[in-house]
């Protein structure tokens, strides 16, 4: 059977700066079928895709839809050839419901009205299957909620193209299935479907085809059915790599952080945590799953003493001579001193830890500034830190005097991560640390943690992909909205066992430790 | 007491129009704090223009062109101003709060130096604005609180009314709104931001403009006494009070405006208690940004107020 190519992309080259993102990329998208793109960070897949919805314009090349050569010069005419992309940070207006933000950008004859909207609305998530509520507000949703919503704002537009980017980074196992279920749907309907992700495993679940985009450049476009895990690795990294983690018995393992029945309310009155309970033992790495938002953030930062919290204890225990500490009495200079750690890595990578404006120098300077004997900074050790973490971590810069903002995502994360762990700390928390990385640097990252356990640092690790947690840590630790729901053995625990977990209602007699 | 009324609904409206050319730029990420600066540019061109036009006409004048020409010079004397503050920090990426309060301080100056031209007396023109429905008198009470004003009164409700219906009801509201909360969202969706950004605080200046305008032929009866930025600041901090809304706006300008006035009607107020009078508007403002802020998400500015978008920074 002769398919119909729906979208095409031939020599697409883009380039910002000095820096070549796209280098004469072929793409070829067929009607009714699911295309994954898989590439490192920084291969260009995002930026090739931006090309295709209007957001960037390209150097080089040339778009076909349906056979037929367009310019797209603007999210407006990627919509007139019925293409939309769902971002990765969603573009949602928080203040408006979801039959707002879909008829935002809609220039349709007829009256405005709302009711028509709505209408419309309803019919396509009855078709697809989806479970929304138009008038409700976006800043009252859940995230899985925003998503569907950015889908519907595309589907309104009738489009046939549909692009999503990292659509499950932020979901749970659960809600990922639905999200594929729907796109199945959508599949069978005839629509072209192209899926960005980092997930190996999703790719080979959900794809027809799959494309690697290596450096800007399309590497190859393989069947999934051909293909295995390992094959599309080699595509990706141009090399074969080992992608197992080394996970390590610990040793001598001691209590190291006691935190007990910690409860915190936000600014609104909003319980964040409540009654959170855990142990974080020396050469151990304690993961915690959640959905995003669920109160990790918090619970770390109550920990490095920058959140205030209404009740609960945090005892930590001197490695020395096990001398316990109560943190919630110590300003977070003291927690630090102890040889607590946070390498906190926000929603918005600068937003804490890294000053974007100061080169990587200053950054390692932020956190020994204070060791300096009289009024001078000493700029030497910073210097050689800086660069022995460019070395050691390979991060990619121009030298150690660029500012941070000028690099790219994973490598900003690679010097915050490597600034916290120089310090030698004994509680080292990392959340989200390979957020945006590829998967080379997600390794290195993953072994620097477990170099940190093996030298008997209580590790605790906030990640998003439960197949590494899964692989990585020794316990597991579950919130929901700010609740425990379990802790659970990294080593026997099963992946749907966690996802259950993770939207599990807050029930806290069962949240009993089942640790090593 | 009625008189008393009278007058604040007079003052009110020129609150009134400032405030929802305020809100219109506003609802566009726009902070432009040249409000008061845009009025007093407004006030000027349309002094400048009834001036000109009442020398040449002379006695012909025709009263619908002496009040239609000062209004139009008004919105292009502020327009352009509002031109200005659009050019300056959309397409050369300025800083909104400088430049607004530049603009504040270059509109002030235009005006005492076009007044200066002209001197600062306006009554023959004033009139035409006063000028009220003739049945008004007959008609007691009622006719003297709500018919007896002049054209900006009027003027100043329907503007209102209109953006607040343009706001809520029409496509292009919803558009505006958006580049207000969240201009990468807007840009996505495709609309123009920079356009709906230029439009609206030209627009909203040239209100804003008419508002300066009203408040010399209409509340001061063609006498430019004093500098009329203060009106300018109290027009800002209507926007606030009335949380974004023009039809509220109107409610909340006629309190404004009693605020102001409160001084002068009540007998035995010293000088120095005629100023703490008219710090009331300002501290029921900062009452109610502080209630709002902490009760409800509703009424909260536009998320992007005061922030610049470029599409492809990061």
């Amino acid at each position: 059977m002769e398919r119909e190519i729906a979208l095409s992309c031939r020599g697409i080259t883009k380039t910002f700066g000095r820096v070549v993102a796209n280098k004469a990329c072929d793409l070829d998208v067929y009607k009714g079928e699911i295309l994954a793109i898989l590439g490192e960070n920084g291969s260009g897949k995002t930026t090739l895709m931006n090309m295709v919805a209007g957001i960037y314009f390209p150097d080089e090349g040339q778009i076909y839809v349906n056979g037929e050569e367009v310019t797209i010069a603007s999210p407006k005419d990627a919509f007139r050839y019925k293409i939309g992309m769902i971002h990765q940070h969603f573009k949602l207006v928080d203040v408006f419901t979801a039959c707002e933000n879909i008829a935002l950008g809609v220039e349709d004859e007829g009256k405005y009205r709302l009711a028509e909207v709505k209408k419309k609305v309803i019919e396509i998530t009855q078709r697809y299957g989806f479970i929304i509520d138009p008038d409700k507000r976006i800043s009252d949703m859940a995230v899985s909620e925003k998503q569907t919503v950015e889908i519907l704002k595309v589907l309104y537009r009738g489009a046939d193209i549909l692009i999503l980017d990292e659509p499950t980074a932020v979901l749970t196992p659960q809600e990922t299935e639905k999200l594929f279920a729907v796109l199945r749907r959508m599949r069978e309907d005839g629509k072209s479907i192209i899926i960005i992700t980092h997930k190996m495993h999703e790719v080979l679940s959900i794809s027809d085809r799959v494309a690697v985009l290596r450096r800007g450049e399309h590497a190859d476009t393989v069947n999934t059915a051909d293909t295995s895990e390992a094959q599309l690795t080699e595509l990706m990294m141009g090399k074969k790599v080992d992608l197992n983690i080394q996970r390590s018995e610990p040793k001598d393992s001691v209590d190291r952080l006691v935190v007990s029945g910690l409860s915190s309310k936000n600014a609104e009155g909003r319980p964040v945590l409540s009654d959170v309970s855990f142990t974080a033992r020396s050469g151990e790495i304690l993961g915690i799953a959640g959905i995003a938002g669920s109160g990790q953030r918090e619970l770390l930062e109550a920990i490095a003493g920058l959140y205030h919290l209404d009740a609960g204890e945090i005892t930590y225990l001197d490695p020395t001579d096990g001398h316990p500490e109560n943190l919630r009495d110590k300003t977070p200079v003291q927690i630090r001193d102890l040889g607590v750690r946070l390498s906190f890595v926000p929603e918005d990578r600068l937003g804490m830890g890294l000053v974007a404006n100061m080169d990587i120098v200053d950054n390692m300077m932020l956190r020994s500034y204070r060791k300096g004997r009289g009024m001078f900074l000493h700029r030497k050790e910073p210097k050689d830190l800086a660069e022995q973490i460019i070395e050691e971590l390979e991060v990619v810069t121009p030298g150690a005097t660029t500012p941070v903002r000028q690099l790219s995502g994973g490598n900003v994360q690679k010097v915050l991560v490597g600034r916290e762990i120089a310090a030698a700390p004994s509680v080292l928390m990392a959340a989200y640390p390979v957020r945006g990385l590829d998967v080379n640097a997600s390794y290195t990252i993953y072994n620097l943690l477990n170099r940190q356990k093996e030298r008997g640092v209580a590790v605790i690790f906030v990640g998003e992909d439960l197949d590494v947690l899964l692989e990585l840590c020794d316990r597991i630790m579950v919130i929901n909205s700010g609740c425990v729901t379990g802790i659970v053995d990294g080593r026997t625990a099963q992946k749907d066992e966690l996802g259950l977990l993770m939207t599990k209602s807050a029930d806290r007699e069962e949240a009993t430790e089942e640790g090593a | 007491m009625l008189a008393f009324l009278v007058s604040a609904i007079r003052l009110g409206m020129t609150f009134l129009l400032g405030s929802t050319g305020e809100t219109i730029t506003e609802k566009s990420g726009h902070l432009n704090l040249g409000i008061p600066g845009v009025m007093c540019v407004g006030a000027a061109c349309g002094c400048y223009a009834e001036y000109i036009y009442l020398s040449v006409a002379g006695r012909a004048a025709i009263p619908v062109l002496a009040v239609l020409i000062p209004i139009l010079a008004a919105l292009i004397g502020a327009g352009v101003m509002g031109l200005l503050f659009s050019f300056l920090t959309v397409t050369l990426r300025a800083n909104q709060n400088v430049t607004g309060l530049a603009l504040t301080t270059l509109g002030v100056g235009i005006s005492d130096f076009m007044i200066d031209k002209t001197g600062s007396i306006f009554s023959k023109g004033s009139k035409y604005f006063t000028a009220s429905l003739p049945f008004a008198e007959d008609l007691g009470w009622f006719g003297e609180l709500f018919l007896s004003h002049g054209v900006f009164v009027y003027l100043a409700i329907v503007i209102a009314l209109a953006t607040s219906f343009v706001f809520n009801r029409t496509r292009v509201g919803l558009h505006l709104r958006a580049v207000g909360e969240n201009p990468a969202t807007a840009d996505a969706a495709g609309i123009n931001v920079s356009l709906y950004r230029y439009a609206a605080t030209c627009i909203g200046c040239g209100i804003a403009g008419l508002g300066g305008l009203s408040f010399i032929m209409d509340y001061l009866n063609g006498n430019w006494e004093y500098c009329i930025d203060a009106i300018g600041w109290l027009a800002i901090a209507l926007v606030i009070f009335t949380v974004w809304k023009p039809n509220l706006a109107i409610l909340g300008s006629i309190v404004f405006g009693a605020l102001y006035i409160a001084s002068s009607y009540i007998v035995g107020v010293s000088f120095a208690g005629k100023e703490l009078f008219k710090m009331l508007p300002y501290l029921v403002t900062i009452l109610v940004l502080v209630i709002t802020s902490m009760r409800s998400k509703k009424n909260q500015p536009p998320q992007s107020l005061g922030l610049p978008y470029f599409r492809e920074e990061r």
